[in-house]
């Protein structure tokens, strides 16, 4: 499983209920489900995908996160986390606050645009950075948005919504070991994980 | 449900199937929900696989507007005709016999061996007619559940279904919620649009319009059959899809090189209509057919347990669902399993949804679909470990 997973995996206490958003062919879900007795459902976007987790036995529903997010109760989960979907997400304030609607506590997982190795690509070349997390030209990215770690703390800050726990790792976005950054973060860190509260 | 589906074989067939009859209500008739009573009511039904010693493994599937009890197998070796859903029930299939017990009845109203409008009345010796009361989806359901008891069945482990075999599974989830373990409703719908009402309306207005229908009474006299053919090439369109017509058809000419100017069955897709209207025929009923597609414009779930709200009507429910719906589906159009969905999750209940990409209309529930079978084996297999039922092996 990837490591951002992994870390989000760590978080997660015994037992509870979680969403997970554009849960792809349910991973994350199927390792919960069986280390940690979650009560889990997924969303995904890809009907190949959401098949996939549902033939797995999973609960997962087929259809756009806006849309499927709005027809829970608050408060119906305990975890809501969307991983690396951030930068695809068309209106992030929404979607954040519909998160820590229904769920207690959101989870949020992207990779870090300014990262060392984007800034320098930056500067010297003077393209758009391309990178293992980021590996698309700018004509054909799935990737509306571009994230900084430290945009993201003050975008939270602008949400009145805090940030619980947070981590920056280093790992390229298919493998399964990295590390924690500790050490300026937005320059070194592939990618941040976020746990948010709900806004008081 | 349609002719056209070419039965691919896929993996073994249950092989021999027998069909049974269970009669209940002698001595206390059905009280249908349109007040009036219906007794004795005969159950025309089959199963496949082995009820495990605790009566843990069975589920029921259920067979759309004019289908009947034969799911799968065949009736005897030299019948090249295999039960309608044999792609998907059987051992090592999704609905794997060597681990589930399956029951298909044929509905009330029906006319392939269960109580209808075909049956004799016990008060006349004749048959019914249009003197059979109007039956509902709720009392075909409290019909087969009579059934499910004289197995000592007390939790199906899924109540499964497409199309008005659908509504019968919803129905099941929000009537008898502690009964039910699972409930996959496909490509169905928790009431009739106007569209699906006016389609069935016009088949209806086809059987009646023959003046050989009779008011229902033509059983000595001869049946209605070309009415009957007539509403049959309607409700065919509708479980097709443009794509799927223009697919198998286009414009190609029958059986000729140029047009005949006259009304002679120039287009293939004309050929094809009469073809299956007329072998309809041969097997239905036209009373039943009325009977049939009323008590499916009838459904309305919301109305009936929610007082015009689905999630209120959802609310009764407490098993897990698995809804699929199909992109080329105009019958059942995909919103109106989101919907359902929509309901189904206000109430925090466990489901799972899919769209399932298939050019085929309505009827694509009925035909080889890999994407179906996973979800159904996946689903059911999940099912199976939460309820702890070892299947074969504890039996």
């Amino acid at each position: 499983m990837r490591y951002d997973l992994q870390v989000i995996a760590s978080w997660i206490e015994p037992g509870s209920r979680v969403l997970d958003l554009g849960c792809r062919t349910g991973s994350l879900l199927a390792h919960l489900a069986e280390r940690k007795s979650i009560i889990g459902t997924g969303i995904e976007i890809d009907e190949d995908a959401a098949g996939r987790a549902i033939a797995k036995g999973l609960s997962v529903i087929h259809g756009d996160i806006y849309e499927e997010i709005e027809d829970y109760p608050d408060n119906a989960f305990d975890y809501v986390i969307l991983s690396q979907a951030l930068m695809q997400v068309l209106d992030p304030e929404i979607l954040i606050r519909e998160m820590l609607r229904v769920g207690k506590l959101g989870i949020v997982s992207f990779p870090n645009f300014t990262h060392y190795k984007n800034r320098f690509q930056m500067f010297f070349t003077g393209r758009a950075p391309m990178s293992k997390e980021l590996p698309y030209e700018w004509y054909n990215t799935p990737n509306i948005r571009v994230i900084p770690i430290i945009d993201f703390r003050r975008f939270c800050k602008h949400l009145g919504v805090p940030i619980v726990k947070e981590l920056a790792l280093s790992t390229h976005h298919h493998d399964e070991q990295g590390k924690v950054i500790n050490f300026l973060p937005n320059l070194f860190a592939t990618f941040g994980v976020f746990m948010l509260g709900q806004a008081r | 449900m349609s002719e056209y589906v070419d039965q691919i074989e896929t993996g073994e067939s249950v092989g021999l199937v027998e069909k049974r009859f269970f009669t209940f209500g002698g001595d206390e008739p059905l009280e249908l929900e349109s007040g009036r009573r219906l007794g004795p009511v005969t159950l025309a039904y089959e199963t496949c696989g082995t009820l495990n010693a605790d009566k843990t493994n069975a589920i029921l599937v259920c067979h759309a507007l004019t289908g009947d009890s034969h799911v799968a197998g065949v009736y005897s070796g030299n019948e090249p005709k295999p039960g309608w859903w044999n792609i998907m029930v059987g051992p090592g299939k999704p609905i794997d016999t060597d681990k589930y017990f399956v029951i298909c009845s044929n509905v009330i109203g029906g006319c392939m061996g269960s109580t209808g409008p075909t049956s004799a009345n016990p008060e006349t010796g004749q048959p019914y007619g249009a003197s059979f009361p109007v039956v509902t989806i709720g009392d075909m359901v409290r019909a087969q559940r009579h059934l499910v008891d004289s197995f000592g069945i007390d939790t199906l482990l899924a109540v499964v279904g497409g199309s008005v075999g659908g509504m019968q599974v919803l129905e099941w989830s929000v009537r008898y919620p502690h009964r039910v373990h699972a409930a996959i409703p496909l490509a169905t719908t928790t009431k009739h649009s106007a569209q699906a009402i006016a389609f069935n309306e016009v088949a209806r207005q086809a059987i009646m319009a023959d003046p050989k229908w009779n008011r229902g009474d033509y059983y000595e006299t001869g049946r209605p059959e070309h009415g009957l053919a007539v509403a049959r090439m309607v409700g065919h369109i509708t479980y097709l899809s443009d794509e799927s017509m223009r697919h198998k058809f286009d414009r190609r000419l029958q059986d000729r090189v140029e047009l005949s100017f006259d009304f002679e069955a120039d287009f293939q897709v004309e050929s094809y209509l009469r073809y299956q209207g007329n072998k309809f025929v041969d097997r239905f009923d036209a009373n039943s057919f009325l009977y049939l597609t009323k008590a499916a414009d009838y459904f309305n779930l919301e109305n009936h347990y929610g007082d015009g709200s689905l999630v209120a009507a959802f609310s009764r429910a407490s098993c897990r669902y698995l809804v699929v719906s199909f992109t080329s589906d105009w019958l059942y159009p995909t919103y109106q399993s989101k919907n359902m969905v929509k309901a189904m999750k206000k109430n925090g209940l466990d489901v799972s949804f899919c769209e399932i990409e298939a050019p085929w209309g309505h009827d694509a529930f009925l035909l080889p679909n890999k994407r179906l079978s996973d979800l159904l084996s996946g689903f059911l297999h999940k099912i199976c470990l939460h309820c702890r039922i070892g299947a074969h092996d504890e039996i």
